[in-house]
C-alpha cells in the first residue's frame, strides 16, 4: 500500500516540476471560441492578432491605418475609397488583393452585423484600391471597417455559401491550432508586412469563471488574463509577481427604460428613478470603480462627452417630491400608488456579466427607499432586446459599449433615432434625429453631439449608473503590455519577455 | 449474454426517453429559442432583432413540434445526431472532443480515488476501531462533505497559488488534470474507503478468514487470497452508482477549471437553446450510464462466481 501512495506522490511530482517557464504567451479571457466563423468569433482572431481589418483605432479612438493605407470620401459623400497597403500576404501565402478584399467584405456584410444595417449600395475592387459606394453619405463608414466583423480573410477561409471554414488572415500571428470551445494557439507569421512579434508563440484559453482566472494570474501560470472580478482586482494588487492594469473604457452600466410604459412615460418620473440611484455607492461598493457616472458617455467617448453638462445627483427627498407631483402617494406598505395601481415594476437583467445580478439587487433597496418596488428578473442577454421587440420590457440593467465600432454615431444611431433593441424604447426625439442623422452624413461637430449629450441628460429614456473599468492581469516575466479601451487587441505583438 | 441483451434493450428504451424528454422540456423553457441562439452565437452585446431574425429563418425554428421530434429520433436510427444551433458544427463532432475530455478526466479521478481509498479502508477495516479507521472515519465523512466546488478552490489555493506545483487551471497537457482529477477524487475516494473498510471488516470477522489464518497464513497472505476480491465485490458495484456522482461532480469541476468537457458544453448549449446539443449530451450520458453498469454486471460476475450461477 505505502508502495502505492509514494508512487502516487511521485507521479504528482514528476508533473508538477515542469509546470511553470515555458516560450508561450499565455492568454485567458472569458470569451469563447465557437469555431473559424469570423461573425460569431472574429473578435478573438483580431484581439489576438490573427486577423486584420482595413481600419485600425488607436488609445484615444483615433482611426488609423490598418491593412488600408488612407481612404477618402467623394465629394457628395457617396463613394468611399480605401487604398490596401501593399505586399500583404495571408497566412496561407496568397497576396492580398482588392478582389480579396472585397470577398472578405461582401460575405462579412451578408451575415447579421453592424456592416449589414449600412446604407452600402456595392463593395468594388479598383486599382490597388476598393470603393465603396453608399445610397447616402455616411461619414463614420471607415470605423465600421474597423470593426472585428469586418476582418479581412483569404477567399479559402470561406465555404462556398460564406461560412467561415478556417482562419487564414493576414496578423503576426498565424493560427495553428483552433479548438472550440476554449482553446486557441497561433505562432509568428514569418512573412508578417509589418514588425515581427517579440514573442514567438502565443495561446489563448478561454475560461468562464473570474475567480479562477484570477487564481491563474496569482499563480503566475499565464502571463496575460483579460477581465478580472471586482474583489481579485484588490487581491491582485497586493501581488509582486503580478500587476494589474486598468483603463476607462468606453462602455456605460445603464437601466433601460421602457417610456411607453404609463409609469414611466412623464420625464419627471424617470428623473425621480435616477435621483434615487446612490451612484458613487454603487460604483465603489458593488463595482471597485472610483466614481459613477454623471451623464451616458464616458469621458473617453471624445466630443460625446461634455463636461460642462449638469451631472446627475443623488437626492431621494428630491425624487419623492417629484413624484409626489405626478400624482404618486405612499401605500400602507411605502410603496406608492396612483389610481389604486402600485408602483411596481421589473427590472430585467442578465447573468452573463457578473456585476449585473448584484446591480439590480441595490436598485431594488434604492428604488425601495422612494416608494417604487422591483421585481428582478435574471434571465439571458436576449430577453432585453426581445422584451423591448414585444413591448413587454419595462426596465432592464444593462451595458452598452460605444465604439465597438470605434466610432460612436453608429450606436447613437441605433440606440436614439432608430429602433434600437438596446437603446431608447418608446422614445422619439426629433431634435436629436436631426442631430444624429446630420452627423452621420458628417455634418456638425462636438457643438451637435454635446446637445445629443444635452437632451438625453435632460429627457432620461435611458439612466446611466456607471462608466466601466477594464481591468487585466500581467505577469512579471513580460513587459510592453497596453491595454487598448476600445477592446480591440491584446496587443500581443508589442510584448515581450522582461529582462 | 442475456445481460448484455438485456442492457441494450435498455439502452434503446433510454435513448429513445431522454430524446424525447429534453426535446419537450427544451420546447416549454419560456423565452424565444431563436434569441436565445443568437444570444449563443453572437454575444450580449451584438445581439439584436436582425440577428435573432436571420437565426430564426436559417433554422426554420417557427416550424410545428411533433415532424421535429420524429426527424431527430428518425436521424438517430442512422446515428445522425444533427448540428449545433449555435456553433454549425455536427453534434457528433463536438460531443466526441468534449465527451474524450470528461472522459479522460473523470478515468484519471476514479483511478486516483480507487489509489487512495480502498487501500486506506482495508487497511482500517482490518483493525476496526483502531486509530486509522477512526481517523479514517473523521477524515473521509469531512471530505465527502465539502462540496466539489469549494474543495477544487482550495486544492488550486493551496497547490497552485501558495506552492505552485501546478497550474490553477487550463488544459492540454497532463499536468493540467491532476487538480481537477484530485478535486474529483477526494469526494470519491472518501466513499470508497468507508465501503472498503466495512466489506474488509465484515469479511476478517467471517470464520473462514480466521481458519485461514489458523491454517497459518499471514495476515497479508489472506488479504492477497481471500480478502481483496471479497472486497472488491461491493466497491465495483458501489463504481456504478458513484458514476451519478461523478457527472454532477464534472460539470462544476470543469466550470471551475475551465475544461471543455460535456459538463460545460451541456450548460452552454441550456443556456442557449441549442436543442439537438442538449439531446445528444444527454443521450450520451444516459447511454453512458448504461454502459458502464453492463461493464459493472460483468465485472461482478467474473468477480463473485454466486452472481453468474
Amino acid at each position: 500500500m505505502r508502495h502505492h501512495l509514494s508512487l502516487a506522490a511521485a507521479t504528482l511530482l514528476a508533473a508538477a516540476v515542469p509546470a511553470l517557464a515555458d516560450d508561450t504567451l499565455d492568454v485567458v479571457a472569458p470569451f469563447e471560441v465557437q469555431g473559424a466563423e469570423p461573425s460569431t468569433t472574429g473578435y478573438i482572431f483580431t484581439r489576438m492578432s490573427i486577423a486584420e481589418t482595413l481600419v485600425n483605432a488607436d488609445a484615444e479612438g483615433q482611426l488609423t491605418p490598418g491593412l488600408a493605407t488612407e481612404w477618402q470620401a467623394s465629394e457628395d459623400g457617396l463613394t468611399w475609397t480605401f487604398t490596401l497597403r501593399e505586399g500583404v500576404v495571408f497566412h496561407d501565402g496568397t497576396e492580398m488583393t482588392p478582389d480579396t478584399v472585397v470577398n472578405a467584405l461582401e460575405i462579412a456584410r451578408a451575415k447579421p452585423g453592424a456592416l449589414q444595417e449600412l446604407p452600402i449600395d456595392g463593395i468594388a475592387a479598383a486599382d490597388g484600391a476598393v470603393t465603396v459606394t453608399l445610397t447616402e453619405p455616411l461619414a463614420a463608414l471607415p470605423a465600421f471597417m474597423a470593426e472585428a466583423r469586418s476582418q479581412i480573410l483569404a477567399p479559402a477561409a470561406y465555404a462556398p455559401d460564406g461560412t467561415g471554414t478556417e482562419v487564414i488572415g493576414t496578423g503576426p500571428y498565424r493560427l495553428t491550432s483552433l479548438q472550440p470551445p476554449l482553446s486557441v494557439k497561433a505562432t509568428a507569421f514569418a512573412d508578417y508586412w509589418g514588425a515581427a512579434p517579440h514573442i514567438p508563440n502565443v495561446s489563448y484559453s478561454g475560461v468562464s469563471r473570474a475567480e479562477t482566472r484570477a487564481l491563474m494570474a496569482e499563480s503566475g501560470e499565464v502571463e496575460y488574463v483579460f477581465g478580472l472580478d471586482p474583489a481579485s482586482v484588490s487581491r491582485l494588487n497586493m501581488l509582486d509577481n503580478v500587476e494589474v492594469l486598468s483603463v476607462a473604457i468606453p462602455r456605460t452600466l445603464l437601466i433601460k427604460v421602457n417610456a411607453g410604459h404609463p409609469f414611466l412615460s412623464e420625464p419627471d418620473a424617470r428623473r425621480a428613478l435616477s435621483l434615487a440611484i446612490d451612484r458613487a455607492g454603487i460604483a465603489t461598493a458593488v463595482l471597485r470603480f472610483p466614481e459613477g457616472a454623471t451623464q451616458l458617455f464616458p469621458p473617453s467617448v471624445a466630443g460625446w462627452h461634455d463636461a460642462g453638462i449638469a451631472p446627475l445627483e443623488h437626492d431621494v427627498e428630491q425624487a419623492k417630491s417629484l413624484l409626489a407631483g405626478l400624482g404618486w402617494t405612499p401605500g400602507d406598505d411605502g410603496i406608492l400608488t396612483r389610481d389604486g395601481e402600485r408602483f411596481a415594476l421589473t427590472l430585467t437583467t442578465f447573468s452573463s456579466r457578473a456585476e449585473l445580478p448584484l446591480v439590480s439587487a441595490v436598485l431594488e433597496r434604492q428604488f425601495r427607499e422612494i416608494g417604487v418596488e422591483l421585481a428582478i428578473n435574471v434571465t439571458n442577454a436576449s430577453a432585453i432586446p426581445a422584451g423591448h421587440q414585444d413591448g413587454s420590457l419595462e426596465l432592464g440593467l444593462l451595458t452598452r459599449n460605444f465604439a465597438l465600432i470605434p466610432d460612436p454615431i453608429g450606436t447613437v444611431m441605433a440606440d436614439y433615432v432608430g429602433n434600437g433593441d438596446w437603446g431608447a424604447m418608446n422614445w422619439q426625439n426629433d431634435e436629436i434625429g436631426t442631430l444624429v442623422r446630420g452627423l452621420a452624413r458628417g455634418e456638425g461637430g462636438d457643438a451637435e453631439r454635446a446637445r445629443v449629450s444635452a437632451i438625453l441628460q435632460e429627457d432620461l429614456p435611458i439612466i446611466p449608473i456607471a462608466w466601466y473599468q477594464q481591468t487585466l492581469a500581467v505577469s512579471e516575466r513580460v513587459a510592453g503590455t497596453d491595454i487598448d479601451p476600445y477592446e480591440r487587441t491584446f496587443g500581443l505583438e508589442k510584448i515581450r519577455w522582461a529582462e | 449474454m442475456k445481460v448484455l441483451a438485456a442492457r441494450l434493450g435498455q439502452a434503446v428504451m433510454v435513448a429513445v426517453l431522454i430524446g424525447t424528454a429534453t426535446f419537450v422540456m427544451m420546447r416549454s423553457l419560456p423565452g424565444d429559442a431563436a434569441w436565445r441562439i443568437a444570444a449563443g452565437r453572437y454575444g450580449y452585446d451584438n445581439v439584436d432583432a436582425a440577428s435573432a431574425a436571420a437565426v430564426r429563418e436559417e433554422l426554420g425554428l417557427d416550424g410545428p413540434a411533433l415532424p421535429a421530434l420524429l426527424q431527430w429520433l428518425g436521424d438517430l436510427v442512422r446515428l445522425d445526431f444533427g448540428k449545433s444551433l449555435v456553433t454549425g458544427q455536427p453534434v457528433t463532432a463536438e460531443l466526441a472532443h468534449q465527451l474524450g475530455a470528461s472522459a479522460a478526466l473523470a478515468l484519471v479521478a476514479v483511478v486516483m480515488s480507487l489509489v487512495i481509498g480502498p487501500p486506506l479502508g482495508i487497511l482500517a477495516g482490518l483493525r476496526p476501531g483502531g486509530l486509522l479507521d477512526r481517523a479514517l472515519l473523521v477524515v473521509s465523512t469531512g471530505l465527502k462533505a465539502v462540496p466539489q466546488f469549494l474543495m477544487a478552490l482550495v486544492l488550486i489555493v493551496i497547490l497552485a497559488v501558495q506552492f505552485r506545483l501546478l497550474p490553477a487551471a487550463g488544459h492540454g497537457e497532463a499536468r493540467h488534470f491532476i487538480l481537477p482529477a484530485l478535486a474529483l477524487a477526494t469526494g470519491l475516494a472518501a466513499v470508497n474507503a468507508r465501503i472498503a473498510r466495512d466489506a474488509m471488516a465484515r469479511i476478517a470477522d467471517m470464520q473462514f478468514w480466521r481458519f485461514a489464518q489458523w491454517k497459518g497464513l499471514s495476515e497479508r497472505q489472506t488479504l492477497t487470497r481471500h480478502g481483496l476480491r471479497n472486497v472488491a465485490v461491493p466497491l465495483v458495484t458501489y463504481l456504478g452508482l458513484q458514476f451519478v456522482t461523478l457527472v454532477e461532480g464534472v460539470i462544476v469541476v470543469e466550470a471551475v477549471f475551465g475544461w471543455p468537457g460535456i459538463g460545460h458544453a451541456l450548460v452552454h448549449a441550456i443556456f442557449s437553446r441549442d436543442v439537438p446539443m442538449v439531446q445528444g449530451t444527454a443521450l450520451v450520458l444516459g447511454l453512458g450510464f448504461v454502459l458502464v453498469n453492463a461493464g459493472i454486471d460483468l465485472a461482478v460476475r467474473r468477480l463473485d462466481p454466486r452472481a453468474a450461477a
